[in-house]
């Protein structure tokens, strides 16, 4: 629990510091893609099964990448920047094609206009999701089964 | 949902969660102080839980999806119990950070609560 309680630059491959915060809010957004979706399923898949299915994928894609932050191993590694890397195609693909072609999602996902209505966190945090990614890389020695 | 409790529910939830950033950006580790607000914001949710449930058989139904509203509810009443697990175990400054930003996720929440029950006509 208390091996290292400095915060600053040590090269282990505990999550610290901001990171942290990161894997929060990461949390935060997987629970609100599951709870919508979750809803929009329930209530009327068959209106609009793309826009459903999407967002179970995308919330599906969020429970894994959050997963991914907390273990800090070589193979949770990559699949953080699959997954993450995901997230941002799929922001800036449906953000786009929701707004060129209204008609195709009509019923909103988290994508929706780049997640305007999740106050564009689904866009801004696959960005600074990489950033953390490529500061904090994992240590193929050092990793953790 | 009773309006005036859910937007003074609002307001705490967003205060405190604003607190706790501040304080946690400056390296506050958690204390009592942003424990106690985070505590609040669950202790209230847990009575709008309770008004959720009683309001209808007074007259006070929801006007949207009960399905969205409960989701939201359970979800919002999850946040503040797993933000303060974590920063029992993690006892840094970025604890503190994130027992603010689930009080401004359960701010959010709330927001839309009050559309679903209150706004939304469908």
């Amino acid at each position: 629990m208390t091996d290292s309680q400095t915060d600053t630059t040590v090269p282990s491959n505990r999550v610290s510091g901001i990171g942290r915060l990161l894997i929060a809010v990461y949390g935060v957004l997987a629970l609100a893609a599951t709870g919508r979706s979750f809803v929009q399923i329930v209530r009327a898949f068959s209106e609009a099964p793309l826009a459903y299915a999407l967002s179970a994928l995308a919330a599906v894609v969020y429970i894994v990448a959050t997963i991914a932050l907390v273990k800090r191993t070589a193979l949770w590694y990559r699949i953080a920047w699959v997954t993450i890397g995901f997230e941002l195609f799929g922001v800036l693909l449906v953000g786009t094609l929701s707004l060129v072609d209204p008609a195709l999602f009509q019923h909103a996902t988290v994508w929706s206009v780049y997640g305007s209505g999740y106050l564009f966190i689904p866009l801004v945090l696959p960005v600074l999701g990489m950033w953390w990614l490529a500061r904090h890389p994992v240590s193929p020695i050092g990793s953790r089964a | 949902m009773i309006e005036w409790f859910t937007w003074l529910q609002l307001a705490i939830a967003v205060a405190g969660g604003l607190l706790c950033v501040v304080l946690g950006l400056v390296g506050r580790k958690p204390t009592d102080l942003t424990m106690g607000a985070t505590a609040l914001v669950e202790l209230l949710l847990i009575v709008q839980l309770a008004a959720a449930i009683a309001a209808p058989l007074a007259g006070n139904t929801a006007t949207g999806s009960l399905l969205e509203f409960y989701t939201y509810l359970v979800s919002a009443l999850a946040l503040p119990v797993a933000a303060g697990f974590w920063a029992l175990v993690e006892r840094s400054r970025w604890s503190t950070v994130i027992l603010g930003v689930t009080c401004l996720s359960v701010a959010v929440m709330l927001y839309r609560m009050n559309q679903i029950w209150n706004v939304q006509g469908s």
